[in-house]
């Protein structure tokens, strides 16, 4: 874990390592100070030694000079180190999500993501900064009190050893604790964040069921985990600060009465009790420091671990070794293809597929609710790896194929679409970022989204909001359709995409398919008969298997649930749509 | 250029929303007292028993100092060269600051022990406080607001306020105890030498703020710059998959690292001034040091005003004790701005107007006595009455039977003032009818859905139900009486048992199952990992949309409410699947009133009335078979001869 995190360090070791030696010169300043200002009213005042008063003066002004110098240094470049490294690792999570397949989307939420990447960030910022800045600068405080203790006296240094020791065994217990605890606090956090997403998301079936206090009480659960965990883990800490008092007053009275002893018997001079004494607050401030950067570093384990996740996670796709780097052509054949999102539980959800589909052919797909057509065709463009059998695309197996191309070449309009903030020009070139805007215009007329979008006052530079919000969804899908087409795809694959538009304008775009991209092997999951009759062939899926596998006709003749989906369909206005779009 | 334009409004608009990040916040003392104010208000007595605790710490402390300096001069020195020492004095003298410390470790101790408990108690409370003023507010309030806005409330404000109460605030306390006793004792031992040592701190203060301002600016910017992080990191992730189908990944790392680059020199420039002002205050305090000492030794060697070498040197002491705090809250003036910051969001949050309710109607269970008569009760009867409360008159309670009888008079209705959607709608829906609302996106179909449960309130018009301006009824019992199914299906993380249970708390595991029957989706449940007991994530993404809308429909059958709106409900449904939920829904809409908003024939042919809409207002009106033979609108839809129209 702390590796994955040290790697992204990168550019900022400079800066990593001058913080700590610019901190280390500040605590010498620092330590030089109060001799001088003990040399100052010892000699200089108490003597009313007027010069000596300027010159110490003068010295402690440069030493604290050289503080400053020192310790700006720190503060710029600790700022520059965390926030640098804050900067790699949000790039690192960022960068290796990319390359993350669906299987490993489908694993964190996107809450839990936002999360990992902003408020985990900063906490790893701050603890960062503060091993940089405090990480050296404590230990070495202590250890050069301790030393000069052992100088003066060993004996009575030796108290500070033992107490050191027992502090330690202490903080490491409490620690531990608090680690766990701490670790349930953020899990309940995601609760509750869960809790309040879910409410701004759904406000309106929350108020249309008046269930406005049921959810209160849902989150003052949540919100009562989260205090009584929080409590439990500061509680924990709270043990921490008396407990370090209580050794250091020990120490200071087992000193005293030891050094009087000492004193008494002519082993040890006042001063050097003082000394010890003062040595005695050093370690003491020095130690709550160490501390305090245990209580960082435990509350960032846990934002460590969860962002470690993240850059660890490796993706469940591999691109092979010597990958095929172009598609032949848009056949694709299913040989003995099962399925399951997460293998070795349950049923397959897709089960004993065999197909064989030639380039250019158009397709219809078929099949009721959770008959498992959008897994089907998530196969093609390796969306997914098969459980058991191949699918074969250009008649070479996906998985041999440069994902990239392939994914360049087999063009998914997905269910679940989503548009992006940015204009419709924008939108349109995430299928090919050097489209014309000829190139543009001409796929939005195949797909029928010319009629709207000139419409707009802003044309093709309509601004779209975040989730597409201010399209209607007919919009949305032949938006879809046009920046999939734009890819200029040698597979075509629509997964309901045209459920909202109208029959007459998704006869229209098919229309065009037919007639400018004939040579575009199609795939269309559709829930109308219309939609997929003139396909050359159909597919039937029922239950995760294939049902039957042909053209309308003979379905028609051989295919009990083609039948009854046609017939639920068939008859007088069988084509009216009343969402059509003016 | 016209892209520019369009964010500038854009960004704007989203400004003006949330207040615009400001550079400056606005009125720091007033929040700090209402911050107080909701620690004081609930944890008074463990507030001050934390501040006697501070106390106790501070003077404690002292007495530990004090204790070392006469410890040599009035125990061991005496001793020293005696040649049967009595220790008894210096053992007495350990005890008496034995004791000094005992308190000082109880006192830190209860205080960290109480901090705690009114740190996250108050947060607790401010989180419940949050949440449930959030329940209260209009629709209007969610739909212009980004939800990443309101849920960082949540997250990162109420994490900076919890950084504040529980560190600054002791720590502001702490130092002012010390600052005011120290100040004290430095004016007893010299006057002209206070003053000096005051006019230095108020430099440094005055750098302080100087260096803050740079500081505060910059963390403005990147609380801002990470609120735009935040927002494009949402959507990217939410539509991962697109980017991935797209192969759009380099360029979504290209827009991100500019993204985090803007992030990373704000908070590095923030950071920087932040953490300078700590070595500048403390060699500020150290320069000061020496200056004091110059002046303090010309003063003391002149003898000005009796002023001693030894009082001098007891100055010294008091100057560094004095600047020791002063730089401790001056390295809390960041954090304290931030979650100030962070607190006015807050309470902007919690400042909204609630949603209004004059209703006071309400709608009860009923059944009928043997005369025929009203009777109130608590029971599920599946009867439904309006009861009266007359106030003015009588004080009298009358009961009117629910029908379902539902009319808009001239409704007129715009999302703003400025800008109407709705125009002169006029329908009357009888007990039991079934009237679809049919036309385009945009026409306006849900918007009067919108209308019937008050999400929204209409600028013109009246809208009726069984004569009873909606107006009068209370909110929650109005939006009780209609079930609605939404095009957008949200379920709830749990179970899917629990998010059909929804719709009727106290329903049994048999009525869950009932209803899921009715909607259909008892089959595919069954086949889920865990039936029933499945657990439900993320909104429902383990489930497509179709079988979102089953769930759908079965948490509105459960609930079993006197009038229906079914918005796109089944517009994900398959034709075949659709057919089976048809014959549950037509169970559903026996006997009740439905508003049915749908663009596939066999979801509306069979309505009672059908309204065609266009461009907010209803253009045509009819049953199926009246509207086909009028030959206009719907019938042009109908025959699906797009080019018989003329826009």
């Amino acid at each position: 874990m702390v590796k994955t995190l040290a790697a992204q360090i990168k550019e900022f070791k400079k800066a990593s390592i001058i913080t700590p030696l610019s901190m280390i010169g500040e605590v010498i300043c620092e330590m030089i100070i109060p001799i001088l200002m003990g040399r100052m009213v010892d000699y200089g005042i108490g003597r009313g030694d007027m010069s000596y008063i300027v010159r110490t003066g003068l010295i402690m002004l440069a030493v604290a000079l050289g503080g400053l110098f020192f310790g700006v240094m720190g503060a710029v470049f600790g700022a520059m180190a965390s926030t640098g490294f804050a900067r790699n690792l949000r790039k690192a999570m960022f960068d290796n999500i990319q390359t993350y397949s669906f299987a490993n989307i489908d694993k964190f939420s996107t809450s839990s993501l936002v999360t990992r990447l902003t408020t985990d960030v900063t906490n790893i910022q701050n603890a960062f900064q503060m091993i940089l800045r405090m990480g050296l600068r404590a230990p070495v405080t202590m250890i050069v009190a301790m030393a000069m203790s052992f100088s003066l006296s060993p004996r009575l240094a030796s108290i500070y050893l033992i107490a050191v020791f027992i502090l330690a065994i202490c903080m490491f217990f409490i620690m531990s604790r608090a680690t766990r605890y701490f670790q349930q606090v953020f899990r309940r956090y995601d609760d509750l964040n869960e809790s309040v997403q879910e409410n701004v998301n759904a406000i309106r079936v929350v108020k249309a069921y008046v269930r406005e206090d049921y959810e209160i009480s849902r989150f003052d659960k949540a919100a009562a985990n989260i205090y009584l965990m929080f409590s439990k883990a500061e509680l924990n800490m709270a043990i921490v600060a008396p407990l370090m008092q209580t050794v250091v007053y020990t120490c200071i009275l087992l000193i005293s009465w030891f050094g009087a002893h000492m004193i008494v018997g002519g082993t040890l001079a006042t001063g050097e009790l003082m000394s010890l004494l003062t040595y005695c607050m050093n370690i003491l401030m020095s130690l709550m420091m160490v501390s305090m950067i245990f209580v960082m570093i435990t509350m960032s384990q846990a934002s460590a671990k969860r962002i470690a996740e993240v850059i660890n996670e490796e993706s469940s796709l591999k691109n092979p070794e010597n990958p095929v780097m172009s598609v032949p052509d848009g056949s694709i054949q299913f040989k003995d293809v099962y399925f399951s999102y997460t293998p070795g539980s349950g049923d397959p959800v897709l089960k004993d597929i065999n197909l064989d589909i030639h380039a250019g052919e158009s397709i219809g797909i078929i099949g009721g609710t959770g008959s498992a057509k959008s897994s089907l065709v998530s196969l093609i463009s390796r969306l997914y790896d098969v459980t058991e059998g191949s699918v074969l695309v250009g008649g070479r197996d996906v998985r041999d194929y440069d994902m990239e191309v392939l994914r360049n070449e087999v063009s998914v309009v997905l269910q679940q679409n989503v548009l992006f903030s940015g204009t419709i020009m924008d939108n349109l070139r995430w299928g090919d970022p050097n489209a014309t805007e000829e190139d543009c215009m001409r796929v939005c007329r195949m797909a029928c989204a010319d009629e709207f979008i000139e419409k707009m006052p802003d044309g093709y530079n309509t601004w779209i909001e975040q989730g597409g919000s201010n399209v209607s969804g007919g919009q949305k899908q032949r938006l879809c359709i046009a920046r999939a087409l734009l890819k200029k795809p040698k597979i075509l694959i629509l997964d309901d995409s045209t459920s909202a538009v109208d029959t007459a304008t998704d006869a229209k775009i098919r229309k065009a398919f037919r007639e400018e991209i004939p040579n575009t092997t199609k795939l269309i999951i559709a829930q109308r008969i219309s939609s997929v009759k003139d396909c050359d062939r159909i597919i039937v899926m029922e239950d995760g298997r294939v049902d039957g596998f042909g053209t309308h006709d003979e379905l028609l003749e051989t295919n009990g649930i083609y039948r009854e989906v046609y017939e639920s369909q068939v008859g007088a206005g069988a084509n009216a749509d009343f969402d059509r779009p003016e | 250029m016209a892209e520019e334009r369009v964010r500038e409004v854009r960004m704007g608009r989203r400004g003006q929303m949330r207040g615009g990040p400001r550079p400056k916040v606005e009125n720091p003392g007033l929040l700090l007292k209402r911050i107080l104010g909701y620690v004081f208000k609930y944890y008074g007595v463990q507030m001050i028993i934390v501040l006697i605790c501070i106390v106790l710490s501070v003077v404690a402390n002292v007495q530990g100092t004090m204790f070392t300096r006469t410890l040599i001069d009035d125990y061991i020195t005496p001793m020293i060269g005696q040649a049967d020492p009595d220790y008894g004095p210096l053992l007495h003298a350990m005890g008496r600051v034995a004791i000094f410390y005992g308190i000082g470790i109880l006192a830190g101790y209860t205080q960290q022990r109480l901090m705690v408990q009114v740190n996250q108690g108050t947060l607790k409370r401010m989180r419940e406080d949050l949440f449930d003023h959030m329940e209260t507010l209009p629709i209007k309030y969610f739909d212009t607001h980004a939800r990443g806005d309101i849920m960082s409330i949540y997250t990162n404000d109420i994490d900076t306020l919890r950084q504040m109460i529980s560190q600054s605030v002791p720590q502001l306390f702490n130092s002012a105890i010390t600052i005011v006793s120290v100040l004290s004792m430095m004016l007893v031992l010299s006057i002209p030498l206070t003053i000096l040592t005051l006019c230095m701190v108020a430099l440094m203060l005055f750098v302080t703020a100087q260096v803050s301002k740079h500081s505060g600016r910059n963390f403005v910017a990147q609380q801002r710059n990470l609120g735009k992080m935040n927002g494009y990191i949402e959507e990217t992730v939410n539509g991962e998959k697109v980017v991935k189908v797209f192969c759009h990944e380099e360029q979504a790392i290209k827009d991100f690292d500019e993204l985090n680059e803007q992030l990373y020199q704000s908070a590095f420039k923030a950071n920087s001034f932040a953490n300078i002002i700590g070595p500048v205050n403390q060699q500020m305090g150290n320069a000061n040091y020496v200056i004091v000492a110059l002046v303090g030794s010309i003063l003391a060697l002149n003898n000005f005003a009796g002023f001693t070498v030894g009082a001098l040197a007891s100055f010294l002491t008091l100057n560094r004790s004095f600047s020791m705090p002063i730089n401790q809250v001056s390295m809390q003036f960041n954090s304290i701005i931030m979650a100030l910051a962070g607190a006015e969001r807050i309470f902007n949050l919690l400042d909204e107007q609630p949603e209004t309710d004059e209703g006071y109607v309400m709608l009860v269970n009923c059944y009928y006595d043997e005369n025929g008569n009203v009777v109130e009760t608590d029971k599920h009867t599946g009867q439904w009455a309006w009861k009266h409360f007359h106030k003015q008159s009588d004080q009298s309670v009358t009961y009117q039977k629910l029908e379902g009888d539902i009319t808009f008079e001239d409704v007129d209705f715009g999302y703003t003032d400025d800008k109407m959607v709705l125009h002169d709608i006029n329908l009357h829906a009888n007990p039991g009818e079934k009237v679809a609302l049919v036309g385009s996106t945009g026409a306006g179909k849900t918007t009067i859905t919108n209308l019937i449960n008050r999400f929204y309130d209409i600028q013109d018009g009246k809208i009726r139900y069984d004569n009873i301006n909606v107006n009068k009824i209370k909110k929650a019992d109005l939006r009780r009486s209609l079930g609605i199914v939404l095009q957008d299906t949200h379920l709830f993380t749990g179970t899917v048992k629990e998010n059909i249970r929804y719709g009727k708390l106290d329903a049994t595991d048999e009525e869950v199952i009932e209803a899921a029957k009715l909607a259909n989706a008892d089959s595919f449940i069954r086949r889920l990992p865990e039936g029933y007991d499945t657990k439900i994530t993320g909104d429902g993404t383990n489930l497509s949309q179709g079988q979102r809308q089953l769930l759908a429909i079965a948490r509105a059958a459960i609930a079993n409410p006197p009038a229906l709106i079914l918005d796109e409900a089944t517009s994900s449904i398959d034709t075949r699947t659709e057919k089976l939920v048809q014959e549950g829904m037509d169970k559903l809409m026996h006997g009740r009133t439905t508003f049915v908003i749908a663009h596939r024939l066999s979801t509306i042919r069979d309505s009672s009335q059908i309204l065609v809409m266009e461009q907010g207002r209803i253009v045509e009106r009819g049953t199926h078979e009246e509207l086909l033979a009028q030959k206009g609108r719907y019938y042009q839809l109908y025959t699906g001869k797009n080019d018989a129209l003329t826009a």
